[in-house]
């Protein structure tokens, strides 16, 4: 019999072994994928000078382009794409919603608005006719970024003031709130374009594109801090998110305070989402699709989940950021079209496929 | 030991009291039934009791701990809940029952968390199945996997809202014989709720009738009678002996009668 004790044992280590795995092939996919990225472009650079110019040799050109502004493009993919997979499958969990994402509560739209705002209210955007990359740009970037969080936060905050002022609102309520506030700041969007000349029309449309180039290392220390400090709050909260798995009348049996797990999940969630959104634009599908890809090798046990959607969405978007400027070199297409572009079909596939992942919450 | 006194209950939203002043009393290794129409406030009850719906008033103590006012991770150590519906979480068996352990987890799992989860999964016949994912289980064998979840709390009190709903007539019986040998062998206080009042007489000690949001009878064999049944149920019965076991045998309705 206890030959048998060691044999179950062995096999369960055996089977999370594996989730592991799938988590160190994530990050290893991923690293491999951010060297490319730091490679190709206009001005190849190879794996000896990547490596060389990292350890502080390399020359001037490959200094500048390497430190000056690739890594800081796959740098801010990397943490964008964590923040918004991370908290897509914490969103996916305590709002029982598998079509749920970071930008569920309205954060995406309420950001755009906010942007919208800081733009045309503020003169935060312009047309550069000197740039050669980019006719229009953004004159104002701290200016707009600020705005943008607000614009974000405020969806987060009326969403949670909601969930407050009517405790009997459950998870479908928040969503639907979240959808309507969405519409709301479309609405609002649209309305200050309506009365915007060309050229602040160009700049807000611009802005909502999503672009890793725009960050600087400031930027990124912010998305760092802000990427390890809601990571530790998720993996925090990893068993409390098991039992809501469970069922929330299971949960609460279980010593989880569910209504407050949820509160504060939510709140973090579209906090990063709105921080992350407000430096690079609105990327869509990776907050959703990561989570759904990773539940196919992990499963739904967020112990493993959160970490591997985090590494997946920071892979997923640094090789749609690498597709976007090189498919059609030297234009770069905007990122947040090439998520959407290159995630509908990936969710669609997921979807055909069916699998033990789905229908399964 | 387990003591609920005079629990109250008004849903936030609601005007209609669903219980009141309900309380009864568990000793240690019996396994007590809850029995009533549907609405009559069984379900509500057990909430009361692990503290997922905070009553108006009354208390519940475990062993002299008073429950209302211990913390969400001491409660979870003294009272385990089995829902009637068990949510299909994409996990293992093995790690849906290591559920189990969170009151005990701080950071994360222990070798004696998993062991726990190996004797019960043994214990409960569920070794077979321990990697498999809760998404492929029938009804059946989520159940199975819920009740063995709340063993690995380690409770004092289990409480049981319709374990047998969703089981065949063959696992209805091994699940409460199970239930019966874990509340006797582990010193623990059962409360279930049950429809089928010849598996509460087969399997339970004593019998809490719900009628009217209060408490119609509490007691042993001897208030589960034809008249108790008529009075809570609405319906006519017969208490026959097969084999020295209580048998509850409905019987036809007079409209019926008059058809035949």
């Amino acid at each position: 019999m206890d030959r048998d004790d060691r044999f179950q044992l062995e096999a369960y280590r055996a089977y999370t072994r594996k989730k592991r795995l799938a988590l160190l092939a994530a990050a290893a996919a991923t690293v491999v994928i951010a060297l490319y990225a730091a490679g190709v472009g206009s001005i190849h650079l190879s794996l000896g000078e990547i490596l060389g110019t990292l350890f502080g040799g390399g020359d001037q050109q490959s200094r500048a382009v390497l430190l000056g502004i690739r890594l800081p493009r796959v740098a801010s993919g990397i943490l964008v794409g964590g923040i918004l997979a991370a908290s897509g499958a914490v969103m996916q969990c305590v709002l029982q919603n598998p079509l749920a994402s970071a930008s569920t509560l309205g954060v995406s739209q309420g950001a755009a608005f906010g942007a919208a705002v800081g733009i045309v209210a503020l003169a935060g955007g312009s047309v550069n006719s000197a740039s050669a990359s980019s006719a229009v740009t953004i004159t104002s970037p701290f200016l707009v970024t600020l705005c943008a969080f607000i614009g974000g936060s405020i969806s987060t905050v009326v969403v949670i003031a909601i969930s407050c002022l009517r405790r009997d609102i459950g998870p479908a309520g928040l969503v639907l709130a979240g959808v309507a506030l969405s519409s709301l700041f479309s609405g609002g969007s649209t309305l200050l374009q309506y009365f915007a000349d060309e050229t602040k029309i160009g700049a807000i449309v611009f802005w909502t594109f999503g672009s890793l180039s725009g960050t600087t290392w400031r930027e990124i220390a912010i998305l760092l801090g802000v990427f390890l400090a809601s990571m530790l709050f998720f993996l925090a909260n990893r068993w409390n998110y098991n039992a809501l798995e469970s069922g929330s009348d299971t949960a609460a049996s279980l010593g989880v305070a569910t209504r407050r797990v949820m509160l504060s999940s939510m709140l973090v969630c579209s906090l990063a989402t709105a921080v992350a959104v407000s430096f690079v634009g609105i990327i869509s599908f990776v907050g959703l699709i990561a989570p759904h890809i990773m539940r196919r090798f992990v499963g739904g046990d967020h112990r493993y989940l959160i970490p591997s959607s985090a590494v997946l969405g920071g892979l997923l978007l640094i090789l749609a950021d690498t597709f976007a400027r090189t498919v059609v070199s030297p234009v770069v297409l905007p990122i947040g079209a090439i998520t959407s572009f290159l995630g509908a079909p990936m969710f669609l596939i997921l979807l055909f496929q069916g699998g033990r992942s789905h229908g399964t919450r | 030991m387990v003591h609920v006194e005079n629990i109250s209950y008004v849903y936030p939203c609601g005007r209609k009291e669903v219980l009141r002043e309900v309380g009864f009393s568990v000793e240690e290794g019996e396994c007590i039934a809850v029995l009533g129409n549907n609405g009559a406030g069984k379900s509500t009850l057990l909430k009361c009791i692990d503290r997922i719906c905070r009553a108006q008033s009354g208390s519940v103590t475990v062993d002299g701990a008073d429950v209302f006012r211990m913390g969400g991770r001491e409660l979870a150590r003294r009272i385990a809940y089995v829902p009637q519906r068990i949510a299909p979480a994409a996990m293992s068996v093995f790690d849906a029952v290591l559920l189990g352990r969170k009151p005990y987890i701080r950071w994360d799992t222990t070798e004696q968390d998993r062991r726990v989860v190996e004797d019960i999964l043994r214990q409960l016949g569920l070794e077979s199945y321990a990697l498999r994912s809760m998404a492929e289980l029938s009804g059946g064998e989520a159940q199975k996997v819920a009740l063995a979840r709340a063993l690995a709390q380690e409770p004092r009190l289990l409480l049981l809202d319709e374990p047998t709903s969703s089981l065949d007539p063959r696992n209805q019986h091994e699940v409460l014989r199970l239930v019966r040998h874990i509340a006797r062998s582990r010193r623990i206080c059962v409360v279930v709720i049950l429809h089928d009042l010849n598996l509460a007489v087969r399997y339970c000690d004593r019998f809490l009738f719900l009628q009217g949001s209060r408490v119609y009878a509490c007691g042993g064999p001897e208030v589960m009678t034809p008249e108790t049944i008529q009075a809570v149920y609405g319906m006519r019965v017969q208490i026959i002996r097969h084999g020295g076991v209580p048998i509850v045998v409905p019987l036809p309705a007079e409209t019926e009668e008059g058809a035949v």
